[in-house]
């Protein structure tokens, strides 16, 4: 037998085993196991929740391995964690201890304000947040084998979810008219290889699959995002800053499933109780604002 | 001929393109409704325990297995046969019990132990290159159940009358022969 392993199918194929999902984020096990019960595709093990980092400032890191490695034995689906922007010593730290997708994320600190981690390295697969087109394809470029939206984390305002899901689709549609020669300064002008403006054009789609996070707290959010064209839902804060964490987690799965069933949706989102109260993005001043981290 | 393939969640769309490639008419399906419209069903990749859960909960198993019971072929792969099967080891989780076979889930190991290789399938005269993500195997079998592929890991493709079911996934590759298998089932059943 030629086993092959950490093979861009093998990591862009477990992205693909995740479409239609909602991945949630936990920090204990009891979370993780009622993330599960309700019908998560895959935890993301954090420290603290983005709403929190944004609350309680200071530098946000990587979860500690313990709780990520109890979380694993917890669970019987997929287990992710998130490692500051250019830190690829807590890549290598993750992927040492088996955690099964890592999230190179905005949410924590960032570690290099100039590069990103390069992925290919890895054997594990990783997820980054885009806001554009161009910076999806640079991801891709560094061994990314999903993307997801930026939106701007803990705030539970999809605002900014719609904004960058909006324009990677528009950007897609644009590129289905371009000639060769347009290509070439489209790569130019989006900062990505020309190779993957190509293969875009030629897909229709991102090579990837493309999630929407940031700012999902109900279910007409995951039925919204998924009929802009997300392939599947992160829900960071939403969850368990609300009062009934188990039957929110539920209602939004289904609304991710039946996004395109208003009645479904309608009767999940009934008596879910209080939800976050969010934030207006209006009011962040720039140096809050966790999107702008990493280009 | 209608191919459906189980839509709660998942490697929908790559089981579409693979049937579509083969000229066959496939469709999304997550209704009750719309699985006694189709001729043979899919249960895709994915995680078996949401994909089970939805399953349950919106009545569709039901429908599933009355259709099983009269003969529509049924194909499941990773996920799709972890829920086709009669017992999982070391997990409550419900079934759809259609195919007499026990379980190990996650039996590789993590995400960084997932895998292609190319496997020898009985009746196939060259090999098949398979992806295994976070796949099961199948320790056991009962009587009935012919065993297709075998690897040092386990059972990795098995059929029990109407329902196949594999470890691997057919649809992430280029391949069709497994696909074209499925078909050849389908089309039996219709001539019936």
């Amino acid at each position: 037998m030629n086993e092959a392993y950490g093979t861009i199918k093998v990591k862009r194929g477990l992205a693909e085993m995740l479409k239609g999902g909602v991945i949630m984020d936990v920090t204990s096990v009891e979370q993780a196991k009622i993330a599960e019960e309700a019908g998560a595709v895959a935890v993301m093990a954090l420290e603290r929740i983005p709403a929190d980092v944004r609350k309680e400032g200071g530098v946000a890191r990587m979860v500690d391995p313990k709780i990520a490695e109890d979380i694993m034995n917890a669970v019987s689906i997929p287990v992710m964690a998130k490692v500051r922007i250019g830190h690829f010593a807590e890549a290598q730290v993750l992927e040492a201890i088996g955690v099964d997708f890592i999230d190179e994320s905005e949410v924590l600190t960032p570690a290099d304000e100039v590069h990103h981690i390069n992925k290919w390295d890895f054997k594990v697969p990783f997820v980054c947040g885009a806001r554009d087109l161009g910076e999806a394809l640079r991801r891709i470029s560094e061994g990314a084998a999903m993307i997801r939206t930026k939106g701007e984390p803990g705030t539970g305002n999809i605002v900014e979810a719609v904004r960058h899901m909006r324009i990677v689709m528009d950007e897609i549609r644009k590129i289905q008219n371009m000639s060769e020669e347009e290509l070439f300064v489209e790569a130019k002008e989006l900062r990505a290889p020309i190779e993957l403006v190509r293969e875009v054009k030629q897909l229709g789609r991102l090579p990837v699959v493309n999630f929407a996070a940031g700012g999902i707290v109900t279910p007409a959010d995951a039925s919204l995002m998924m009929q802009l064209g997300a392939d599947g839902i992160f829900v960071g804060s939403g969850i368990f800053k609300s009062e009934n964490p188990k039957r929110r987690a539920e209602a939004i799965v289904a609304a991710t499933t039946y996004y395109d069933r208003p009645d479904i949706v309608a009767k999940v989102s009934e008596n879910l109780g209080k939800e976050m109260k969010g934030i207006d993005i209006r009011d962040l001043v720039e140096k809050d604002k966790m999107q702008i981290r990493g280009d | 001929m209608l191919i459906g393939v189980v839509a709660i969640q998942g490697a929908v769309s790559e089981h579409i393109d693979m049937l579509k490639r083969l000229e066959v008419e496939a469709i999304p399906v997550k209704t009750k409704e719309d699985i006694n419209s189709v001729d043979g069903l899919i249960l895709p990749g994915g995680e078996s325990t949401t994909i089970g859960r939805l399953l349950h909960l919106y009545n569709i198993d039901t429908v599933i297995k009355k259709r099983a019971m009269e003969g529509m072929p049924i194909f499941g792969t990773c996920a799709g046969m972890i829920l086709l099967s009669k017992h999982i080891n070391s997990y409550d989780q419900p079934t759809l019990g259609l195919i007499d076979a026990t379980i190990v889930r996650n039996a590789f190991g993590r995400q960084i132990d997932s895998m292609e290789v190319d496997l020898t399938i009985k009746g196939f005269d060259s090999p098949f290159h398979a992806i295994f993500i976070r796949a099961p195997v199948v320790k056991e079998v009962g009587e009935g159940v012919e065993v297709l592929s075998e690897i040092p890991q386990g059972i990795v493709f098995i059929r029990q009358g109407n329902v196949l079911a594999s470890s691997f996934h057919p649809e992430l590759g280029t391949d069709l022969r497994i696909h074209k298998y499925f078909l050849d089932m389908v089309k039996k059943f219709l001539k019936k």
